[in-house]
């Protein structure tokens, strides 16, 4: 009952792929606008223009996002038609495509836990730490990261399961090419459409169950540094 | 000529504007006096580089800090920041803090090192703990250790001392006291407590309104009545000596023949024979005598020159009148009498009298 069919691990495949990158490029680009969001010496104004827009996508419908992200990437797009300019492929339907579109669907997620943590960190650590000697990227380290590692466990993990969730946004982007585009989430409606509901069951359950596991294990292991909670 | 740190900075806040220029040798404790919100500590960020207002001209001796476009960044300063508030790294253990600054100090920089530091600070027993399972008092400690471990070019202190009980405070005197002469780094202090100032300071710059009214050796700080140091608690007196060995009394002698106290050793302290220390004395336990009377418990009793009579600070009932005296040593003692007293003893500036002083505190 539980034997997974070739499309199932193949989807299951580009899924942690997916949420893997995902987590990893969301972890570099969300740092410096969290510690700029917490810290920054912006004016007021265009720090709330910066947060809210880091917000869109907890408000937006997913297939907005999807549908502007297919005009940009697709082959008539701005950035689409330029790729196709320099010889290379436009990125509708590609993984790459559906990378982009993940990372800025769960950038919320990752952002505010790390802007959280860094305002209850403060700056008089790093203020320290350059007295002592310490440049800019050696207080990031040796500071910053290890005070805040409760906050960067918090975002790493929401920005993976959110991930894991995506929907509509690869729906509108990715379709649903096997290998490529074809997660979980869309094998499951894909499944369900045919009326497969003992396949679409195995995966869902086993989502499930998984998502569960990921979030109980690293909300025990916050527990430790109390630090950050959601 | 010592070497001075000039600064001449501008920086304009809601409400509150800073406008400074002037110049600290740099040598001993100058401490930055004066109320909360009067600039002091704004003052003391630009010095480390944690404000950069545009425009501000900021040389460390031949070193420009800050002028024109340059700008030197605050790892580069070689500054020890020490602030009110715990700052150890809570991810680290004691050495751990300690050792973070002096593993950045280029070798031929390092002027001090690991053992001498923490015997100084009397944190030797401390070093394995964790940061998080220190006393207040201790983490101060350690704090000022791991910024002497820089070997730093400046000291800056921020109001150290502040969020610390007066028991834990006293602990930590002590410590703060021997800092600039064991190390001969230049500390500037930013502190609102005249007790500080007296015990620790060598020069004080008066702070007001984001204004320095004056920079002034200790001495002249604490010669005059209307010092700024007074406004709050009244007018001291802090005499500058060198401590001898206790008699059969346990009694210490201090300061030159001609200006003599016998001052009872005080538990805790350190008593050294034969080492410089300083005297608090409170204005309103010294008392004047015309002649020198010989049947009082008093044991210290000072002849002194009358110097003027000035209306008492830190009063708000009747008026008191504050004398300001001069000891044949040339240092100041003050007394705080009564405007009936002074009427009945025909006090004036220029006369000969004795001063009768009822309670000296010993600092250190």
């Amino acid at each position: 009952m539980f034997e997974l069919s070739p499309t199932d691990w193949m989807a299951i495949e580009v899924t942690l792929k997916l949420a893997l990158y995902t987590t990893l490029i969301l972890l570099v680009i969300a740092t410096p606008i969290a510690w700029w969001l917490a810290n920054g010496r912006a004016p007021g104004g265009v720090r709330t223009a910066v947060q809210a827009l880091v917000a869109l996508p907890l408000v937006l419908p997913p297939t907005v996002l999807g549908f502007y992200l297919l005009v940009l990437l697709g082959p008539a797009g701005p950035v689409g038609a330029t790729l196709e300019n320099l010889g290379l492929h436009h990125l509708a339907f590609t993984f790459e495509g559906i990378l982009i579109a993940s990372v800025i669907y769960s950038l919320p997620f990752a952002v505010q836990p790390l802007q959280q943590a860094f305002a209850n960190l403060g700056r008089r650590p790093t203020e320290i730490a350059g007295s002592l000697g310490a440049g800019r990227m050696d207080r990031f380290f040796t500071v910053i990261l290890p005070m805040s590692r409760g906050g960067f466990i918090v975002a790493a993990t929401l920005a993976f399961a959110h991930t894991l969730g995506e929907f509509g946004v690869i729906l509108m982007l990715g379709g649903a090419i096997p290998g490529e585009t074809q997660v979980l989430s869309i094998l499951i409606y894909d499944h369900a459409e045919a009326m497969d509901f003992a396949s679409a069951h195995r995966l869902s359950l086993g989502l499930l169950i998984f998502a569960f596991a990921v979030l109980f294990i690293v909300y025990a292991i916050n527990r430790r540094f109390d630090t950050v909670r959601l | 000529m010592t070497e001075t740190l000039r600064i001449k900075a501008r920086l304009e806040r809601a409400g509150f504007t800073l406008d400074v220029d002037t110049a600290f040798p740099l040598d001993g404790v100058t401490a930055l006096f004066g109320r909360s919100g009067c600039g002091k500590t704004t003052l003391l960020r630009i010095i480390a580089g944690l404000e950069h207002p545009p425009g501000a001209e900021l040389h460390f001796g031949d070193t420009a800090w800050q002028s024109g476009k340059t700008f030197v960044p605050l790892h580069r300063r070689r500054v020890g920041l020490v602030f009110q508030e715990s700052t150890l790294l809570p991810h680290l253990s004691v050495r751990g803090n300690l050792l973070y600054g002096y593993k950045r100090t280029p070798e031929p920089l390092r002027r001090l090192h690991l053992d001498e530091v923490a015997d100084l600070l009397g944190i030797t027993e401390l070093l394995g703990r964790r940061a998080d399972q220190l006393s207040g008092g201790q983490r101060q400690r350690v704090a000022l250790g791991r910024a002497l471990l820089t070997s730093p070019d400046q000291l800056l202190l921020d109001e150290p001392l502040n969020a610390l009980d007066t028991q834990t405070k006293r602990e930590i005197m002590p410590f703060l006291a021997r800092l600039s002469d064991k190390t001969g780094i230049p500390t500037l202090l930013v502190t609102h407590a005249p007790e500080e100032v007296e015990r620790l300071a060598h020069r004080v710059a008066f702070m007001h309104d984001g204004q320095l009214e004056r920079l002034e050796p200790l001495r002249d700080a604490l010669a005059r009545a209307d010092s700024p140091l007074f406004r709050d608690e009244g007018a001291v007196s802090v005499l500058q000596g060198e401590l001898g060995p206790a008699d059969a009394h346990g009694l210490h002698p201090f300061g030159p023949p001609e200006a003599r106290y016998r001052v009872p050793s005080t538990p805790g302290a350190a008593n050294g024979a034969g080492r410089p220390a300083r005297l608090r004395i409170d204005a309103r336990d010294v008392s004047i005598a015309l002649s020198p009377p010989q049947d009082v418990s008093i044991l210290n009793i000072i002849p002194v020159t009358i110097e003027s009579l000035d209306e008492a600070p830190g009063h708000h009932g009747p008026a008191r009148v504050l004398a300001v005296c001069r000891q044949d040593d040339g240092q100041t003692l003050m007394a705080e009498l009564t405007q009936l007293s002074t009427e009945r003893l025909g006090l004036r500036p220029g006369i000969r009298v004795h001063a009768l002083v009822k309670s000296i505190a010993l600092l250190d």
